[in-house]
């Protein structure tokens, strides 16, 4: 059974929401820190209640109403999303007034909207959707353990058309904590020349990425999500080459079959070897991309690979801005994605034309 | 791929309010003993006037027990002890050549050390203790317990509020399905937070007597901790096991209210289909059912619909049924993962818990829940419920087996 991408919708730091170019003009960041560019909400939700919405709560419900009127569905056969931080604005919110207020006189609102699930359940409610409804929330597969979820969902011929999407909201506490945590650069730069500045630390960002599922075959398909596999702390960078080898002999493909790898590059000295090391072996042959300079580092931004891959195989284009290494000329007919959060969780996906 | 094999149910692990493991449990439920009490762990303005049911353990004493470093996230300690509990029991032959994963469930990850953090850095953001944030995601809680049980093939962190532990355990039950994994040791924990008992109690859902679970006169639930787990295996590993399986995962479902972000539909829309859904893969009947272990967490509105979706289902032969957070509090992301453990502990050794405190009949339900504790009963098919907020209702059913 083949997976498809129907349709997809992503916010992002970068211009990918609605009717625009892909990726035609590439926005500028100076300083750690990228942030979702919002549309207006109002198309996607009822006014009243957006002023209640937090951040994540807002990208995520635009984003996932987007995708369905992408892929011409109104009602998914399930709801899957992958939130590493979940719904942080609201949870600090509420830690906060616990102890500026001394556990008094507290108002619910934060604390009702703060668990992991309200974007599930808020689109859930939206659309009045009885079906499975899923969250997973597991630092960096998190994005990654909700696909699994969806295509397990599909092999079992459980539910068709399944909204599945990664989200992460990034706040001026958690952007606070994470940079004294040593996440992120100790100077300000552009995102443009992140992988020059060849020092620790790497660039924050956000967003929401959702995507329809479906195992039915159909012209205005995206693309068709072939694989995908996740890795928990690699013993070498050995290992490393062995499985994404066995990952694509599994699928009956050789790394000389793809003919574009997407990687996490980050910027951070301390994580990027790897992907140097794997560009000069296992990799070396093949045209090479990467995306964190353009949505930030944060651990579902894996969904932002995901809908970058889909969107070159769909248009047939390279946007300039993803371009590492180009080799081999042609549109792009297999993608493979690897990524690695903290070096912990390791991810693989395969992204095919149709 | 199979989705028509069975997964069997091979090992247990429980902490709570009632007990430190299984054997503990049984003993409390069968001298009726609840867990409730005065709040002793957390420095709170609510002591002496909200009841929860705590782990009777010091973080530092929990994370001993576990073998953690004493400044250890309660969720992470609680987990650590009832997980390597359930594989101990499991006690798999060979289980370093097969795929072993872990599927845990939480709602507030290492909350507990957040809000330690949280005091110092609201007064000036370059304060507060590193160490107490770092292992603040849900996901942290599973990783720091799969490193110690020294588990790699798989693992991964649901939280789908207060249904997170029986979403655990089905996706889990799918991974063995889908041939993703041979053994998964799949439940959930969280730990008694500040942030919890203050949330619960702006929603005025807390009962600041001990709980009364399906009784008319129910006035809210008393939040309680600990951590419950199963070992899953597939077909072919339980036939390599030296006892017998305790039983399998017949039937799961899960369904969405989609009526409101934290009440119930009155008519339990959620709680219905994920009750029809579960009996529906099983392919049982109702009337096959003989035992549910309810979500029933006290509160007037998850009651009345719970027990208006029971009437609507079951109607008219009701088989005897209970809540057993009239023992450990609502545990929250843990409680499916607890209350699965007390659904196989029933098959295993034909046992009904009582419903503690109960009274007068609800309006909505023709029916008293268990009142008495009985051993030795007929019991193969066990109904698990639990219902969260943002509507994410699952119903579990474990099947007695003959294997």
């Amino acid at each position: 059974m083949s997976i498809y991408i129907r349709s997809s919708a992503c916010i992002s730091p970068q211009n990918t929401f609605g009717n625009v170019d892909f990726l035609a003009e590439v926005v500028e960041y100076n300083g750690t820190r990228l942030k979702a560019i919002e549309p207006d909400y109002k198309e996607f939700v009822d006014p009243k209640l957006i002023r209640r919405m937090s951040h994540i709560i807002k990208m995520g419900v635009a984003a996932a109403m987007q995708c369905l009127k992408n892929g011409e569905t109104e009602m998914p056969g399930a709801i899957i999303t992958g939130t590493a931080y979940g719904c942080l604005e609201d949870t600090v919110t509420f830690l906060t007034r616990i102890i500026e207020q001394d556990e008094e006189l507290l108002p619910p609102t934060a604390f009702i909207q703060s668990t992991h699930n309200t974007v599930a359940a808020q689109i859930a409610l939206m659309l009045k959707c009885h079906q499975y409804n899923n969250t997973f929330v597991h630092k960096g597969i998190s994005f990654e353990s909700a696909l699994l979820d969806a295509t397990m969902l599909l092999n079992e011929n459980e539910a068709d058309n399944i909204l599945v999407g990664g989200a992460d909201e990034m706040t001026d506490t958690s952007f606070t904590i994470l940079s004294r945590l040593g996440l992120y650069k100790r100077w300000p730069v552009s995102n443009l020349n992140l992988y020059a500045t060849k020092t620790r630390g790497t660039m924050g960002g956000e967003g929401a990425a959702f995507f329809l599922l479906t195992d039915k075959t159909s012209d205005s398909n995206v693309a068709e999500l072939t694989a995908i596999r996740t890795i928990y702390k690699p013993e070498s960078l050995e290992d490393i080459e062995r499985r994404v080898i066995d990952f694509l002999a599994e699928n009956d493909l050789t790394i000389d079959d793809i003919d574009l790898v997407i990687t996490g590059k980050s910027g951070d000295t301390a994580h990027d070897d790897i992907y140097e090391q794997l560009n000069q072996s296992l990799f070396k042959g093949n045209n090479l991309g990467n995306y964190k300079h353009l949505c930030g580092e944060y651990p579902t931004s894996s969904a932002f690979a995901l809908w970058l891959a889909s969107n070159i195989i769909k248009t047939g284009i390279v946007p300039d801005a993803v371009v590492e290494r180009h080799t081999k000329a042609g549109a792009p007919k297999r993608i493979l994605t690897y990524n690695h959060y903290q070096k912990i969780y390791h991810s693989l996906m395969l992204v095919s034309a149709i | 791929m199979n989705i028509n094999s069975s997964v069997y149910v091979a090992g247990l692990g429980v902490i709570s309010a009632i007990g430190n493991n299984v054997a503990e449990h049984l003993i409390s439920f069968e001298r009726e003993e609840a867990g409730m009490g005065d709040i002793t762990m957390m420095d709170t303005i609510h002591r002496k006037k909200l009841p929860v049911a705590e782990v009777k353990l010091s973080n530092e004493e929990l994370a001993s027990v576990a073998g953690l470093p004493a400044d250890m996230s309660r969720t992470a300690s609680l987990s650590l002890i009832a997980a390597r509990e359930a594989l101990d029991d499991a006690a798999i032959p060979a289980i370093d050549t097969l795929r072993t994963g872990f599927v845990s469930a939480n709602t507030v990850g290492g909350m507990d050390r957040s809000e330690h953090f949280f005091v110092d850095f609201i007064k000036d953001d370059s304060k507060g203790k590193l160490r107490n944030v770092f292992d603040h995601e849900c996901g942290s809680m599973t990783e720091i317990v799969a490193d110690q049980l020294g588990i790699k093939d798989f693992l991964t962190t649901i939280s789908t509020a207060c249904s997170s532990s029986a979403n655990a355990i089905f996706y889990a039950a799918r991974l063995i399905k889908n041939n993703v994994l041979d053994v998964a040791i799949a439940g959930g924990t969280d730990a008694l937070t500040k942030f919890t008992l203050n949330g619960f109690n702006t929603l005025m859902i807390l009962d600041d007597e001990f709980c009364k679970p399906f009784d008319e006169h129910r006035e809210g639930l008393n939040l309680g901790e600990g951590a419950g787990y199963l070992v899953l295996v597939s077909e072919k590993v339980a036939k390599t096991l030296n006892k017998k399986p305790y039983c399998k995962l017949s039937g799961y479902n899960n369904s969405n209210d989609a009526y409101h972000q934290t009440a119930s539909s009155p008519d339990g829309t959620g709680s219905y289909l994920a009750m029809k859904g579960a009996l529906e893969r099983s392919g049982l009947a109702t009337s096959d059912i003989d035992y549910i272990n309810l979500h029933g967490t006290g509160t007037p509105n998850n009651d009345s619909a719970e027990g208006t979706a029971i009437k609507r289902l079951f109607e008219p032969d009701y088989p005897p049924m209970s809540s057993t957070k009239s023992f450990t509090g609502h545990t929250l992301g843990a409680s499916g993962g607890l209350e699965a453990v007390f659904s196989v502990l029933a098959i295993k050794h034909g046992l009904i818990y009582p419903n503690l405190r109960f009274e007068t009949r609800m309006n909505e339900l023709p029916v008293d829940p268990a009142k008495k504790f009985l051993k030795g009963q007929n019991i193969n098919h066990v109904m698990s419920n639990s219902f969260g907020f943002g509507g994410n209702c699952t119903s579990l059913i474990f099947s007695g087996t003959y294997i």
